[in-house]
């Protein structure tokens, strides 16, 4: 073997190796520098105080824990149902043109950018009734659930074995019942985990909610009106020219991201199991 | 008297019967309306986005694209500045994002050990589950002074005489943007490649091996060759994310809308130009005309996606051949 291939051969190799090393390198100086500057400006006061203006120190984002938590409820409430039974039905009746013409359009809305979703919760809510609102913010989040919803769990109901709706059957279950005692009790955890992650993804959503939830310095009663969120906090926050504002931001920003990461890395986990059991 | 017997129990199993069809009947129409509920989210979007842009699209007809003067205060409208900061930006990041993601792709599915791979995989696709608010905010205060004080001035030194790497630096810039894009794409390539690469039959790489090609010449002339249209379609994800991404860029790229020659340029993009004016859009027509951004903007990102799901759908079948 020519010199020349050896060399080409080992150099092309260390270098794939020298991407891998980066990319996981660049991981850990991002979870590294949110961890360093996040910890060193979180408080009690972070937690439990409404923001403060300009100047004066020690406000924290109680609102925007609160307005993200009553976001997310919207968004659960919303995507889960429908994401959940959608995938039912693609799993378990979804066989023709109308079920893959389905599953192509969640793929299409799955990739819409959240910047668009948050036009359409606009265009649906806050035009028609006048103002931003939590719901209208809640509404965005939950249509951007439901493509991933719906297609997470129609991949583990189909990975329950046909024996076993097939067992239920023959002991005179009706498909119905089969469906809801037999098979989804089976895939349960997967589509558990996969909610959870579909949940984290929109957590840390901020376009869709710049137009639609609006933001808020004070906190927000009811449904009905404008509220602060956490991942819009840190976009104001971060633009602004004030270092108090920064301080909040990194605090912020590591605390969404560790919510984020701990969420990922449990379903992960958890979907690893199930996989590995099968 | 005699019919009456076997009447009952008929009428009663058929009862039965009907009761369970309708537990099923009911199940089915349950669920076929909620998956129903994603054409009728699907119409609805692409509705709201052609009627909400009316007025924008009957002043400025086709000019919308190719008008570049943006003018809120004289009412006029062109996209051209904020496709151009988008294409740009999405472009250069592939050209950041697409030699390395490759590169960690071939080592993850070539070189290391499964158990090696399978971790450092799990690691890198956290990174794409990082907010992109996050990504913002490290752009700002970690990417920008990196860039000034060491990036950029490298540049310059090398390659200060092309025209995308002349005029000063802000800091804020379509080339700031591009390597936030490429930090968060690459997770996309390196995974979607990874899969397509691992699909790759054993025999084709041993074929190759048995002749007397090096890893590396097995690796680029055989393995990856095979692969193509599955990494193709990675590459166009990573593009389809990279179009519509919001937070990062507008956190970045200086929010100017100018058609600039140097990256190191402040410029804006589509998805950021409605983030920051949307809620500031003071006329009907203004409003108007962001939502035919957003229309612009879709339009895109469905046609891109389209086809990258496409080319990895082709190669999951010839791969399961």
């Amino acid at each position: 073997m020519s010199r020349r291939r050896k060399i080409v051969n080992a150099v092309m190799l260390s270098l794939t190796g020298a991407c891998t090393v980066f990319v996981v390198g660049v991981l850990f100086v991002i979870l590294g520098y949110l961890f360093w500057n996040g910890t060193r400006y979180l408080t009690i006061n972070f937690f439990t105080k409404l923001p403060v203006p300009v100047g004066e120190s020690g406000g924290g984002m109680a609102n925007a824990f609160v307005g993200s938590a009553k976001l997310l409820l919207l968004a659960i409430l919303i995507g889960v149902p429908f994401g959940f039974l959608g995938g039912v039905y693609l799993a378990e009746f979804g066989t023709g043109v109308f079920p893959s013409m389905v599953r192509y359009m969640t793929d299409l809305l799955n990739g819409v950018p959240s910047i668009v979703m948050g036009i359409f919760a606009y265009a649906v809510v806050v035009a028609p009734m006048g103002h931003f609102s939590t719901f209208a913010g809640g509404l965005a989040l939950g249509v951007m659930m439901v493509p991933i919803a719906l297609r997470t769990t129609e991949e583990f109901l189909r990975s329950v074995p046909q024996s076993l709706r097939e067992g239920a059957m023959a002991l005179g279950a009706s498909k119905a019942r089969t469906i809801a005692t037999v098979v989804i009790p089976a895939a349960i955890k997967g589509i558990l985990s996969g909610m959870m992650l579909d949940l984290a993804r929109v957590a840390g959503e901020t376009a869709p909610l710049l137009f639609t939830s609006l933001g808020n310095t004070f906190w927000s009663p009811g449904w009905n009106k404008p509220t602060a969120a956490l991942p819009v906090m840190i976009y104001h926050y971060a633009q602004s020219p004030y270092e108090d504002w920064h301080r909040q931001a990194w605090a912020a920003g590591f605390v969404l991201l560790a919510l984020v990461l701990v969420v990922n890395v449990t379903a992960r986990q958890v979907l690893a199991r199930t996989s590995h059991a099968r | 008297m005699s019919a009456a017997p076997t009447v009952v129990p008929r009428s009663r199993a058929s009862e039965f019967v009907a009761r369970l069809r309708a537990g099923d009947q009911l199940a089915y129409t349950l669920t076929v309306v909620c998956a129903a509920s994603i054409f009728l989210v699907t119409c609805l979007l692409v509705y709201e986005l052609w009627t909400g842009s009316v007025l924008s699209r009957h002043k400025f007809g086709w000019n919308f694209i190719f008008s570049s003067t943006w003018d809120p205060a004289r009412e006029e409208y062109g996209a051209v500045p904020f496709m151009f900061g988008t294409v740009v930006t999405s472009f250069v990041s592939l050209l950041i994002s697409v030699p390395v993601g490759l590169g960690a792709a071939i080592f993850l599915s070539e070189m290391a050990l499964p158990s090696i791979s399978d971790t450092l995989t799990f690691l890198i696709e956290l990174l794409a589950a990082v907010p992109s608010v996050i990504y913002g905010l490290l752009g700002i205060f970690l990417l920008v002074p990196i860039l000034e004080s060491a990036v950029v001035p490298a540049l310059k030194g090398v390659l200060g005489f092309l025209p995308i790497f002349s005029g000063p630096f802000f800091g804020v810039s379509l080339f700031s943007a591009s390597v936030v894009l490429s930090v968060m794409i690459v997770p996309f390539i390196i995974s979607v490649s990874r899969e397509v690469l691992m699909a790759v039959p054993v025999d084709q790489r041993e074929a190759a091996l048995s002749l007397g090609a090096t890893k590396w010449e097995t690796t680029w002339q055989v393995v990856v060759p095979h692969a193509s249209r599955g990494i193709y379609g990675s590459i166009f994800l990573a593009l389809a994310r990279a179009l519509g991404e919001t937070m990062a860029v507008t956190m970045v790229i200086g929010n100017t809308p100018r058609v600039q020659a140097s990256l190191l340029a402040p410029g804006d993009s589509i998805a950021s130009v409605i983030a920051n004016q949307f809620t500031e859009a003071t006329s009907d027509m203004y409003t108007s005309a962001l939502i035919e951004l957003g229309l612009v903007l879709f339009a895109i990102t469905i046609i891109i996606n389209g086809l990258a799901r496409l080319m990895i759908l082709t190669t999951g079948a010839r791969v399961a051949k």
